[in-house]
């Protein structure tokens, strides 16, 4: 049985050919280990918990001096199991699971999940429906874009400036927790509607939070585009051209930062995007720095839609009508009406709930990230045969030793912030 | 949703394939042998150039399934946002397909996921091993036979003590 090699003599590593860490990597042939001209290589095991990998990810590292000559990424560290128990948990169920898919912004992987439900199950929501979900994945896309940015910062030394960011997604969590009762882990939506309709309490502080934020923005703004260090730590670093990030499947702000200008917003546009105004964010130099001031554009058309959206909320029920039988009744009716006891216990029990099309379908949002997308085996029953997510950190992951190979060791921190990678996402 | 012009042509070239439609997708089924050409032929002659997801769905229990595997390979065309997914069905002796990779290299690590996950061979990939979990397992565990609560492999692997480390 192999066991798994400690870390950097190189003398130990370099002679086993297939390890677990995988030295056989394309990259420099696999006949590296066996080079003795390139004796000098060393190998440095960055994380698996390391501050500057954000979370748990290992990187195996090549490095000549302090260049990286390449670089292999060990995922699924978590070894979570989501699909596995998508096939297990009913419809409404998996929403919490998809919380933990992506710790920084939930809302936009709860709003994924029922939206690729409802797709499957065909149902049509309702306006209000719409906006709320609508200004809640804008508003996760605000707070995953400002702990990016400012993780980025914190990486390449501004400190203060994470602070800034950080202060900002702490208003957000109040919202949510004024919305639904979670700070982190928010759970909010269900099949066909949401959990609780906003209140004017949570429509208050969303509008106090679009006066606040932008001057927080501009002096974020004047914090760090001009600052030397800043710059010179981002620009020109792990450069992904535009044809290889179409190559490589990048997706979201990543590619935009490339000159895609593909925004699913825009393209394909689901819940109420087509009301709004806003415009998409693409740069053509698709370096760090970029990727960093794609982010920040992006974060000031969300607040754009945001505002647009919390000034024309459309009145009416949240959730589609009770007739239908797959959306969770409310427990004023639960508790009031004959109707709405049945409703719930009927949806609740196991093996009742609702009946799904035996059918596949496939449905995707644009998420802070990038496309993030469900696809659903719906086999009759009210559990998905298959469930499984397209996230878009474990394909963007696939592009970091691209953008990596040539850069030196510090360079390492600002690639990998700049791509934003959740390890929760990188497992299944 | 891919347009019927696409549709049509596709079929005229692969008389083999069948579409269908639910929720405003198309779906085409590939026959195995003509899968590699069929895309090669969709990223050429209709610029489907972004290869969006490479997933797979087993068939164990699934009511009216005739194959074990159905592959699912989502495509998209990057500038008129069209989409297409072709699926490709494979069984159980030899779970072999042709590797995508050479067309599109974002497909590198999905491959090795689904390899990992269900043990489905793609030929002529670049490097095909297991991605997630350790390169000593040696089950597929998203297969529909495989139980939920693992079946004890995590008591096989070594423990690593502060001594041996």
């Amino acid at each position: 049985m192999a066991t798994i090699p400690s870390t950097t003599s190189p003398e130990d590593r370099l002679p086993e050919a297939a390890t677990p860490s995988g030295l056989s990597h394309p990259g420099f042939g696999g006949n590296l280990a066996h080079d003795e001209q390139l004796d000098y290589i060393w190998t440095l095991n960055f994380g698996p918990q390391h501050p500057a990998t954000h979370t748990t990810l290992r990187l195996v590292l090549k490095l000549d001096g302090e260049r990286v000559v390449a670089a292999m990424p060990d995922i699924g560290y978590l070894h979570s199991g989501f699909e596995k128990i998508g096939e297990h948990l009913d419809y409404n169920q998996y929403v919490t699971v998809t919380d933990r898919m992506n710790y920084m912004s939930p809302m936009a992987n709860n709003v994924a999940w029922h939206c690729a439900v409802e797709k499957l199950l065909g149902i049509e929501l309702t306006p209000r429906c719409k906006y709320v979900r609508t200004i809640i994945a804008e508003l996760a896309r605000i707070s995953d874009h400002l702990l990016c940015n400012g993780a980025i910062g914190l990486d390449t030394g501004a400190f203060t400036f994470f602070l800034y960011a950080f202060y900002q997604r702490e208003v957000i969590y109040d919202i949510f927790e004024s919305l639904c009762g979670a700070r982190f882990t928010n759970s909010y939506t269900r099949v066909g509607g949401l959990m609780y309709d906003i209140t004017p309490v949570v429509v208050e502080k969303i509008r106090t939070f679009c006066r606040t934020l932008p001057k927080t923005l501009s002096d974020m703004d004047r914090l760090v585009n001009r600052n030397r260090i800043f710059r010179d730590r981002l620009k020109e670093v792990g450069v992904l051209p535009k044809e290889e990030a179409i190559r490589r499947s990048a997706t979201g702000p990543i590619a935009r930062a490339s000159g895609v200008t593909r925004d699913l917003r825009k393209d394909e546009p689901y819940l109420a995007y087509q009301d709004f105004d806003f415009k998409t964010c693409c740069m053509t130099t698709g370096d760090c720095l970029a990727r960093y001031l794609v982010r920040q554009a992006e974060i000031r058309e969300s607040l754009k839609i945001v505002t647009q959206a919390i000034e024309n909320l459309p009145s009416g029920p949240v959730n589609v009508s009770m007739g239908e039988r797959t959306t969770m009744p409310s427990k004023k009716m639960v508790y009031s009406s004959i109707e709405g006891t049945i409703s719930h216990f009927e949806l609740a029990m196991s093996n009742r709930g609702f009946d799904t099309p035996h059918e596949e379908v496939y449905s995707a949002i644009e998420s802070p990230n990038g496309e993030l997308g469900f696809y659903i085996a719906g086999d009759g029953t009210d559990v998905a045969y298959r469930a499984r997510c397209r996230p878009p950190s474990f394909i963007h992951m696939s592009l970091f030793p691209y953008m990596i190979e040539g850069h030196t060791l510090s360079d390492i921190v600002a690639v990998l912030g700049s791509i934003n990678i959740i390890a929760a996402e990188l497992d299944r | 949703m891919a347009t019927q012009a696409t549709l049509d042509a596709l079929q005229q070239e692969f008389p083999s394939i069948s579409a269908s439609e639910f929720r405003g997708q198309s779906r085409v089924v590939v026959p195995r042998e003509q899968a590699y050409a069929a895309m090669e032929w969709l990223r050429d002659e209709r610029r489907f150039d972004l290869l969006i997801d490479v997933t797979c769905v087993d068939y164990l229990n699934y009511r009216d399934a005739t194959d074990r595997f159905g592959l699912v390979y989502l495509l998209a065309n990057s500038e008129s946002n069209e989409r297409i997914t072709v699926r490709v069905f494979v069984n159980e002796p030899d779970p072999e397909v042709d590797s995508v990779v050479p067309l599109w290299e974002g497909a590198n690590y999905v491959e090795r996921e689904v390899y990992d996950m269900f043990g489905i061979v793609f030929r002529g990939h670049p490097d095909l091993r297991r991605i997630l979990m350790p390169q000593e397992f040696e089950a597929f565990p998203l297969r529909k036979d495989y139980p939920l609560q693992g079946r004890g492999e995590r008591h096989n692997f070594p423990v690593i003590t502060r001594a041996s480390s």
